[in-house]
């Protein structure tokens, strides 16, 4: 915890529409808007309290990441009562996400929750009778944060992080043994296998960076999976939803014999929706392949919309799907409520508790945004975690995996320089502290733990 | 009956940290009494004989530029010296002494009888004199009772010792010696939490019967280094150690005894050291490992004893016996003391301040092992510390501590009363987050003004330490200026396209200081000291740098002060873990704060808009 660098957000919520703020505040807020805007004058000259319109553009790779109304706010009449820079952009939450990662990455660092409400206190911005609504403020963020957290804890993130920490473990705790323990014969750090070892694990950890589920979302899309028995309307659903005639569609029971594939822009959130054949135990050759082929995009979707036929009543064709989909994240959609309601909806609810359920007509496209609103609340957590939180910790998770693979790259040049091993252990030890970020492990006892476990010390 | 003199400090137990405690408080012109058990094991080495060692000797040149006793009486006494790790870089250089230990014990006994304002006197101390809740001096086992102004208790293994060899147990405090009983249950009584530990010693033996026409020599450096600045030069001539395995045979032989061993029958409940296994315990989880080290350490020159360092046992005496002789070059050896485990009571030390006052009574203070730390330098370390801030506070001054980035005794002390122990606590370099900055060549620079605004260390030597740093900078200024063309750099065997300066050139891993004589650019004659110094600092500057930069984030926290009558209870918003935690520890920093294990990063945010809240408070 720090108090007077400069610390950077995205914030307003995400999912209200393509605007959104970036906000930087600290001493180097407007160097690093200098660095990034390109408009009528430079940042720094810009008088104070003024809103200018221009360009965010990534300097290293020279490309527009945005076109951006940037304010200018010098200390100490701002909301920190620091320098503060907004940069209000509209591209969405992809362009919003590549500017917050540009000023992280030239220097600035993000923000922990309520920390920009935290200094308005500190700073004396706000007035002590507020105290406690500041400390509400931040137990409330932490906890959604905490939620995060822990769906990281489940996820495979926190499992590979926390399996090459152990490895960092595993390196660092051969390289101090060697330090701590010079007259044991535990000279590890000087053959080639350290070097080898460490690069392994800075590969892992660039793997990772590219398949962390944040980064998958945002360049491949949240998997989506339209379900349902044939003929419930998936295709007019996903026609409705890309807003052009995408698929084939027919009143004939089973047209779309394979998945099909369409990329969505919600409100910045980019949707990848599959659209399945639909399930129908028995069947032709061709119906059964697209069954199997339905039931993989099921089971490495993030998201299930499961259709349903309203104008009917439910089928055991329909009870045999819904039990498929119980335990997905997913959402019920009512289709056809055009026509008049025979679906038992309470009891699709009750078999389906954690489900939202949401009524639509595809062939009327009426009910559509009901449906993208419960589509970015269940992916973003809805009401339980602040839109914000799960991507904020998103990238904290990317700002640590990057620094601790550029430590992990000064440890190789150290080792291949000849370096002794309490200089390779500095390097190490600062990407353990990265990763340990992720899995929020503690380091010290874990290495002494790791040689007494391992190492035959002491006389 | 009340003894006739009244004292401002009376420190229990002469060991390695009341030995600088007591000196600490006399040399500060306090009036000091030391209390011993027995004043013949003044300073007794209870385990090898041996100061210094990896991190240890780094405390070591700590204590001794704060003006503690520690090196000056190794250097006089020491019998070997050795750097260790001079194979990797100089931040974990290390120096090492095998000392005579009684030598040691008389040399320091001596310092302690001649010292002005301090009284070393024989007693067994049983009660803690309190009033209220303020310690007022102590009470002896025969009722005499002295008076003080505050009282350190530095007790070693002697609390409630209890030592075992094989299936016997008996109470001692060391081997040969009474534990102290009454004064543990007393502490309880004064509402103390004590707990138990472990620690084990190896077999000793008589060295004319060791074979060592068998064995490995290992020979102190031909230039010895001293741990002091108040010495010149290492005189005195070294006696060589030697080493010696273990091997399948013996390791059947132990393995056989185990039922016998008090360790695996369950008899011991106290927790032992994992850096320090008895050899039953190597065998058993090791056991792949065919053969462990053994070091023949002499105890001394007018002495044939010798420590069998690498053989810590509980088990039997006739099993001792039996697999010594399956070692080779101890065949014939005749073991004259045996191993043995001991047990006995500390205080957790998370009930001590980071000035190591108890928390539950003012003016007593913990030192050494009491507070589960094991070693004699660690126990020399918190002994001076507490010495210092105990006449610091009976001045009425503020406190004396040491932050992490200044000193392994900072690193030591920060651990002990923000996360406590679980076993005997050792240090280890990889303990110190700033360990390229906390280094051996360095201790003075970083301590001694310290040591001298006390007047422990005299003007002489200060002005010494203010001489050399110039020297180094002057040099290194030198270095940086002075250019060589590539013709220059030949005789180093370094082809050069581009002149250099002589900074660049000892930058290359390949050349060290020395090799600029070589080349005729050694312009004067330095220290080993200062050489050291500036090839440090010209060799790691980036790593060095890299280190300032994270100590200058560490600083931000500690300065953030928390008061320490901070009522917990009455913070709003904390979780209820949080409270319960920071008002046990209390932390006197936002960073030792976020130190406290598994405090979360939500209720330093809360405590931080709370302290901002009273300093508002305040100051309308």
């Amino acid at each position: 915890m720090f108090f007077d660098d400069t610390i950077a957000a995205i914030s307003t919520p995400l999912g209200e529409g393509g605007i959104g703020i970036v906000r930087l505040s600290g001493h180097e807020a407007i160097a690093i808007a200098e660095e990034i805007f390109r408009g009528k004058g430079i940042v720094s000259s810009l008088p104070s309290h003024t809103i200018h319109y221009g360009r965010i553009i990534d300097p290293t790779a020279n490309k527009t990441l945005d076109q951006v109304l940037l304010t200018v706010m010098r200390a100490p009449r701002t909301y920190t009562k620091e320098d503060v820079v907004e940069i209000n952009g509209h591209g969405g939450i992809v362009a919003l996400r590549s500017i917050l990662e540009l000023t992280l990455r030239l220097g600035a660092r993000l923000a922990e929750p309520g920390e920009f409400t935290r200094r308005a206190f500190l700073n004396g911005r706000i007035d002590l009778s507020q105290a406690e609504a500041v400390i509400d403020l931040i137990r409330a963020q932490t906890e959604a944060g905490a939620m995060v957290a822990l769906h990281h804890i489940e996820g495979d993130l926190f499992r590979e992080v926390s399996s090459v920490r152990e490895e960092l473990i595993n390196i660092l705790a051969e390289v101090e043994a060697s330090i701590d323990f010079p007259e044991e014969d535990l000279d590890f750090w000087e053959g080639s296998e350290l070097l080898s070892r460490i690069i392994a694990v800075k590969e892992r950890l660039a793997g990772l960076v590219e398949t962390a589920r944040y980064g998958r979302i945002i360049r491949e899309g949240i998997s989506t999976v339209i379900i349902g028995r044939p003929n419930v309307g998936k295709s007019s659903l996903l026609n409705a939803l890309l807003g052009e005639d995408r698929a084939i569609v027919t009143p004939i029971p089973g047209t779309t014999r394979d998945t099909i594939e369409e990329a969505i822009n919600l409100r910045g959130i980019p949707l990848r929706v599959i659209d399945t054949a639909g399930l129908r135990p028995g069947g032709d050759i061709v119906e059964k392949e697209g069954l199997r082929r339905t039931k993989r995009s099921l089971e490495q979707a993030d998201l299930v919309l499961l259709i349903l036929d309203a104008s009917v009543q439910l089928t055991p064709d329909d009870r045999e799907i819904i039990s498929e989909v119980k335990e997905r994240k997913g959402i019920v959609v009512l289709n056809k409520t055009d026509c008049p309601v025979l679906i038992e909806a309470e009891e699709v609810k009750s078999l389906l508790p954690e489900h939202k359920l949401i009524n639509i007509s595809a062939i009327h496209r009426s009910g559509l945004d009901n449906l993208r609103e419960a589509i970015i609340q269940t992916v973003l957590g809805g009401e339980i975690i602040a839109s914000d939180s799960l991507m904020v910790s998103n990238i904290r998770h990317q700002q640590a995996l990057s620094a601790a693979i550029k430590s992990l790259k000064e440890a190789v040049a150290t080792v291949e320089a000849g370096g002794s091993p309490e200089l390779i252990a500095l390097d190490l030890r600062e990407a353990m502290d990265q990763a340990s970020l992720i899995s929020g492990e503690t380091v010290t006892e874990d290495i002494l733990d790791h040689i007494f476990a391992n190492f035959c010390i002491g006389k | 009956m009340d003894y006739f003199k009244e004292y401002d400090l009376i420190i229990v137990g002469a060991g390695h940290a009341g030995c600088e405690a007591a000196l600490a408080s006399a040399r500060m012109g306090t009036a000091t009494l030391l209390l011993t058990l027995n004043l013949d094991t003044i300073a007794q080495m209870s385990c090898n004989p041996a100061i210094g060692g990896l991190a240890k000797g780094q405390i070591v040149k700590e204590i001794d530029a704060l003006g503690g006793e520690m090196g000056q009486n190794i250097d006089k006494t020491g019998i070997q010296f050795r750097m260790l790790n001079t194979k990797k870089g100089p931040a974990v250089h290390s120096p090492r002494a095998q000392a005579d230990k009684k030598e040691y014990q008389f040399a320091m006994r001596q310092v302690l009888e001649t010292q002005e304002g301090l009284d070393v006197i024989q007693a067994m101390t049983t009660n803690i004199l309190v009033d209220g809740k303020r310690a007022m001096g102590v009470i002896s086992q025969t009722g005499m009772c002295y008076k003080a102004g505050a009282v350190i208790l530095t007790t070693g293994t002697f609390l409630s010792g209890l030592i075992h060899i094989g299936e016997i147990s008996f109470p001692g405090g060391r081997g040969g010696e009474l534990p102290a009983v009454g004064l543990s249950d007393n502490l309880r009584e004064l509402g103390f939490e004590m707990k138990r530990l472990k620690t084990g010693t190896p077999p000793r033996l008589n060295g004319r019967t060791i074979d060592y026409s068998k064995l490995q020599a290992q020979p102190g450096d031909d230039l010895p280094l001293p741990f002091s600045h108040k010495t010149s030069r290492i005189t005195q001539e070294q006696l060589p150690c030697f080493i010696t395995y273990t091997n399948p045979a013996t390791h059947q032989i132990i393995r056989e005894s185990l039922d016998r061993s008090p360790l695996y029958t369950g008899r011991i409940k106290g927790v032992g050291p994992r850096y320090c296994p008895s050899i039953e315990d190597k065998v058993v989880r090791f056991s792949e490992k065919e053969r462990h080290q053994v070091y023949l350490e002499p105890e001394g020159r007018e002495t044939t004893e010798v420590y069998a360092n690498g053989l810590a046992t509980s088990l039997p005496e006739d099993v001792q016996i039996r697999f010594l002789e399956a070692i080779p070059g101890l065949e014939k050896a005749r073991m004259i003391r045996p191993g043995y485990a001991i047990e006995y009571d500390f205080a957790p030390p998370t009930q001590i301040k980071p000035t190591l006052e108890t928390k539950l009574i003012e003016n007593l203070y913990f030192a050494g092992q009491i507070n589960g730390t094991s070693g004699y330098e660690e126990a020399a370390a918190q002994g001076i510390m507490a010495g210092i801030n105990a006449v610091l506070k009976l001045r009425g001054q503020g406190p004396f501590i040491l932050d992490r980035s200044e000193a392994y005794i900072g690193v030591l002390i920060d651990d002990l009363v923000t996360k406590g122990v679980n076993e005997p606590y050792r240090m280890f370099t990889s303990r110190a987050e700033y360990r390229l900055l906390l280094r051996q060549d360095n201790a003075d620079a970083r301590l001694m003004s310290y040591g001298y605004r006390f007047g422990l260390v005299s003007e002489q030597a200060y002005l010494r330490l203010q001489a050399r740093e110039s020297q180094v900078e002057q040099e290194i200024n030198r270095l940086e200026s002075t250019r060589l063309n590539p013709h220059q750099t030949k005789a180093l065997g370094i082809e050069l396209k581009e002149p250099i300066s002589l900074v660049q050139l000892l930058r290359r891993p390949e050349v060290n200081y020395h090799d600029l004589d070589k080349i005729g650019q050694n312009g004067r004659h330095l220290s080993p000291l200062v050489c050291t110094e500036i090839e440090t600092r010209i060799k790691y500057e980036g790593y060095i740098k890299r280190q300032m930069v994270q100590v200058e984030r560490f600083k931000k926290l500690e300065g953030r002060i928390i008061p320490p009558d901070l009522d917990y209870d009455q913070i709003t918003g904390l979780s209820c873990e949080g409270r319960e935690k920071m008002g046990r520890i209390r932390p006197l920093s936002l960073g030792q704060a976020a130190r406290i294990p598994g405090l979360r990063s939500a209720d330093i945010s809360v405590l931080l808009i709370h302290l901002e809240r009273f300093r508002r408070k305040k100051s309308e």
